[in-house]
C-alpha cells in the first residue's frame, strides 16, 4: 500500500476532502435523490398495505374479469419497485458515478503521496 | 422408476455436483481473506444472481405457493413485502457499505466507534438472525425431503437435518465465500427454470388468462372472498357470544398486518448474510449492478408465485394442499366446533368423498396441517401428469429437487455470514483485540462453521414442531429492529456513537424478542407454542403476533437516545468513513484505529 502517512496527514486528507464543494456537490445530488425517493417508496408501500388491511370492500371491487383492484394495486407495487430501480441506475451512471470515481482517484492519489 | 427413486438420484447429482464446484472452489482460494469475500471479484451479474440464491429461501419458493394456494391473495402481500424491501438495500445500503466495509456487517458499524463493544453487539444480532434464520430452513428441509422421498419415521427426518447440516458445513469449510457463491448461483438458476417451468405450463392451462386462472382458483378453493386480502392477516374477528365484529381485536388483527408488513418491508436490508453479499464485488457501482439483476430475478420470480400458488389452489385438490381435513372418531368430517358436517341428506361423510361436499359444507372443513408447504410440488406433480404417472413422477422429482438446492444454497449463506462475523469480530476483534492473524481468524472461522452448524442440527431437530413462516419472521423483525437502524445510523448520521450503535443493537433486538415472548406465538392459543388450555398459563400480553410494528422504532430510538446521551463524537472518523462511502477511497483497506 506505499508510504503510510502518520494519520493525521490521512485524517487531515479525509476532512478537506469532506469539505471540499465537489464532494458536498456529490453528496447532495447523492441524498437529494435517494432520500426523498425512499420515503416516497415507503409510503406508497405502507399505503398499500393499509389499504388491504383497512379497505377491503374498495379493493375487492373487480377491475377486469376476476382481476380486483387489490391485484392492480399489488402488480403496480412491482412496476414501481422496477421503475425506481431504473430512475436510480439512470441517475446514478449520469450524475454519480462520475463524481465519485475522479474523487476517489484524486483521494487514492494524495494518500500515496 | 418412481418419484422417490428420481428425487434421490436428482438430491444426489445435485449434491455431487456442487461439491465438485466447491472443491474447486476451495483449492482456488489463495489469501486467507478470500474466505470472507471469495476474492471480492465477481462480477454484479454473478453476484446479483448469488444474491437471489442466498435470499429467495424455502420460505419464499415454497412458503409463498403455499399460503396462495390456501388462503389466496394474502400470501401475495409477502411476495411484495420481499420484493419491495430491495429498495432499501439499493437506495441507501449496498454501494455504502461496499465501500466502507470489508467482511461482516460489523466492519461498517465499528467504523468509528469503539471496536470492542460495537463488534461484540454485531456479532450477537448476526448470530441470533442467522440462527432462527437456518432453523427454519433446516426444519422445512426435514419435512420437504422426507414428503418427497417418503419417509415418515421421526429418526430418518432427523438424519435428513443433520445431513443438511453437514452438507452446508462442507459448503462453507472447503469453499468459503467462493464455494457458497457458485452454490448459489446454480440454485439461482435452477429455481428460475423451475418457476418458469410450472408457470407457463398453468398458464398454458387457461390459454394465458390471468382472469380465469384467477376465477378457477377462488371456484376451487370454495370461498367467496380467495381473491381477496383477509383470509389469513387481519381478519374481522366476530365476538362468539354476541356475532357482531369485535372492533378491538379486529384493529389488533389489522395492525398485526401492518406490523407484518414492516417487518418485511425494513428486514431485508438488516440480514447479515446478504449484507455479506455486497463484499464479493470489487467496486460500489457493481454492488449497485448486483442488486439490480438480484432485484430483476427476484421480482420476477415472486410474480410467478401468482401462477404457482393460484394455480396450486385451482388445479390441485384441497385435501390433496391440506394433505386432510378433521375427522371425528367415526370418520365423518366434521366442522370447527367437532360437530359432523351434514350435507342436505348426507348426514356423515368420509376424507375420501370429501369432493363431492356442496361448497357451503365445504367451507366448515376444518384443515389440518395447514402450511401448504407442499403445494408447489404437488402442482408439478400434476402439470406432468398426475399421481402415479411417469411424467408426473418426474416433475415432482425435479421441482423437490430443485426446493432442496433452495435450501442448502440459502443455509451455506447463513452459515458463512455467521461464522465470519464469529471469527472477524467477536474472536479477532473482541477477545483478541486485533491481534490475531489473518490466518488463525479464518482456522476460527472453519471451527465456527462447524459448531454453528452442530448447534442449528441440535436446534432444528428439536424444532420441528415449528412453523417455518414464523421462524423466518422472527428473523426479519430482529433483523430489521436491531441491525437496520444501526446500519443505517452509522452510514448517515454523524454523531452516532459507540453507545448509541450497542443500544440500538441490543435494543432493537431484546425488544424483538421480548415481545415475541409475551406474544400469542408463545402463549395464550391452542396452536401456540405452548398450547393454551383451559385455566392453563398464558402470558400473552403483547397481543400481535408480529413484533416489528413496535420493535422496529424502539431500536431507532434507542440508538437515538444512546447517541445524545453520550459525548462522544468522532468528527475525523466520520469524514472518513463519508468520504470512502460515497466515493470508494482506499476500498478493502484496512481501517487505522
Amino acid at each position: 500500500m506505499g508510504v503510510q502517512l502518520s494519520s493525521t496527514e490521512n485524517e487531515r486528507v479525509w476532512a478537506e476532502t469532506q469539505a471540499s464543494p465537489e464532494f458536498q456537490e456529490l453528496k447532495r445530488k447523492f441524498r437529494g435523490f435517494a432520500f426523498p425517493l425512499t420515503a416516497a417508496f415507503l409510503v406508497w408501500y405502507f399505503l398499500y398495505v393499509i389499504l388491504t388491511a383497512f379497505a377491503r370492500e374498495w379493493v375487492a371491487q373487480p377491475v377486469i374479469g376476476n382481476i380486483n383492484i387489490a391485484f392492480v394495486l399489488g402488480t403496480l407495487q412491482f412496476v414501481s419497485t422496477f421503475l425506481i430501480m431504473w430512475l436510480y441506475e439512470r441517475h446514478s451512471s449520469k450524475n454519480l458515478d462520475g463524481r465519485s470515481e475522479a474523487l476517489r482517484d484524486k483521494v487514492d492519489r494524495e494518500l500515496a503521496k | 422408476m418412481n418419484s422417490t427413486t428420481l428425487s434421490a438420484i436428482l438430491f444426489v447429482a445435485f449434491v455431487a455436483f456442487t461439491l465438485v464446484l466447491v472443491f474447486r472452489a476451495g483449492r482456488s482460494n489463495k489469501k486467507s481473506s478470500d474466505f470472507y469475500d471469495g476474492g471480492g471479484s465477481f462480477s454484479g451479474f454473478q453476484n446479483g444472481l448469488a444474491i437471489a440464491g442466498d435470499y429467495m429461501s424455502a420460505a419464499s419458493f415454497l412458503g409463498i405457493a403455499g399460503t396462495i394456494a390456501l388462503f389466496g391473495y394474502d400470501g401475495f402481500l409477502y411476495s411484495i413485502g420481499f420484493l419491495v424491501a430491495w429498495l432499501v438495500a439499493l437506495l441507501l445500503v449496498a454501494e455504502p457499505l461496499r465501500n466502507s466495509g470489508r467482511f461482516t456487517m460489523g466492519d461498517v458499524l465499528a467504523f468509528r466507534m469503539k471496536q470492542r463493544p460495537v463488534r461484540g453487539a454485531a456479532a450477537t444480532s448476526t448470530l441470533v438472525v442467522s440462527i432462527f434464520y437456518l432453523m427454519a430452513q433446516m426444519v422445512g428441509a426435514g419435512a420437504l425431503v422426507s414428503l418427497l422421498l417418503g419417509i415418515s419415521d421421526p429418526a430418518a427426518k432427523n438424519w435428513i437435518i443433520g445431513g443438511v447440516g453437514i452438507l452446508m458445513i462442507i459448503y462453507v469449510t472447503v469453499g468459503g465465500m467462493k464455494g457458497t457463491t457458485y452454490v448459489q448461483i446454480v440454485k439461482a438458476f435452477l429455481l428460475m427454470i423451475g418457476a418458469i417451468l410450472l408457470t407457463v405450463m398453468v398458464l398454458w392451462k387457461f390459454g394465458f388468462n390471468i382472469s380465469d386462472l384467477l376465477g378457477a382458483a377462488r371456484d376451487s378453493s370454495g370461498k367467496e372472498h380467495f381473491l381477496e386480502p383477509g383470509l389469513k392477516f387481519g381478519k374481522d374477528i366476530v365476538d362468539a357470544t354476541t356475532g357482531a365484529i369485535d372492533p378491538v381485536k379486529t384493529l389488533i388483527s389489522k395492525l398485526d398486518l401492518i406490523s407484518l408488513g414492516m417487518a418485511l418491508v425494513l428486514g431485508t436490508a438488516g440480514l447479515p448474510h446478504i449484507l455479506i453479499r455486497f463484499y464479493t464485488v470489487p467496486t460500489a457501482k457493481a454492488a449497485r449492478k448486483s442488486v439490480n439483476w438480484a432485484i430483476g430475478n427476484i421480482g420476477a420470480f415472486y410474480l410467478m408465485t401468482i401462477a404457482l400458488g393460484f394455480g396450486a389452489a385451482a388445479l390441485v385438490s384441497r385435501t390433496t394442499l391440506f394433505r386432510g381435513y378433521k375427522v371425528d372418531a367415526d370418520g365423518c368430517l366434521m366442522d370447527a366446533k367437532g360437530v359432523a358436517i351434514a350435507d342436505g341428506d348426507v348426514a356423515c361423510t368420509t376424507l375420501d368423498h370429501v369432493k363431492d361436499l356442496s361448497a357451503g359444507a365445504k367451507a366448515l372443513l376444518v384443515p389440518v396441517d395447514p402450511s401448504g408447504n407442499v403445494a408447489a410440488p404437488q402442482l408439478a406433480q400434476f402439470l406432468g401428469g398426475g399421481e402415479g404417472t411417469t411424467g408426473g413422477a418426474v416433475m415432482l422429482a425435479v421441482i423437490g429437487a430443485i426446493a432442496f438446492a433452495t435450501i442448502l444454497a440459502v443455509v451455506a449463506g447463513l452459515t458463512l455470514a455467521s461464522s465470519s462475523s464469529f471469527a472477524h469480530d467477536l474472536y479477532a476483534n473482541v477477545i483478541k483485540r486485533g491481534t490475531a492473524s489473518p490466518e488463525q481468524e479464518v482456522r476460527v472461522a472453519k471451527i465456527s462453521a462447524i459448531v454453528i452448524g452442530g448447534i442449528s442440527i441440535v436446534l432444528a431437530i428439536g424444532a420441528q414442531g415449528l412453523n417455518v413462516a414464523f421462524l423466518v419472521a422472527i428473523a426479519f423483525a430482529i433483523a430489521a429492529s436491531g441491525n437496520l437502524p444501526a446500519v443505517l445510523y452509522s452510514l448517515f448520521w454523524k454523531k452516532f456513537n459507540t453507545r448509541g450503535a450497542v443500544w440500538s443493537i441490543y435494543g432493537g433486538l431484546a425488544s424483538a424478542v421480548t415481545l415475541l415472548i409475551f406474544s400469542p406465538n408463545v402463549s395464550g392459543l391452542a396452536t401456540s407454542l405452548i398450547p393454551y388450555v383451559e385455566g392453563g398459563v398464558r402470558f400473552d400480553f403483547f397481543p400481535l403476533a408480529n413484533p416489528g410494528l413496535v420493535s422496529i422504532p424502539l431500536g431507532f430510538l434507542f440508538g437515538f437516545l444512546g447517541t445524545i446521551t453520550s459525548n462522544e463524537r468522532n468528527t475525523a472518523k466520520y469524514a472518513e468513513l463519508e468520504v470512502r462511502s460515497m466515493t470508494g477511497a482506499a476500498i478493502g483497506k484496512a481501517v487505522q484505529h
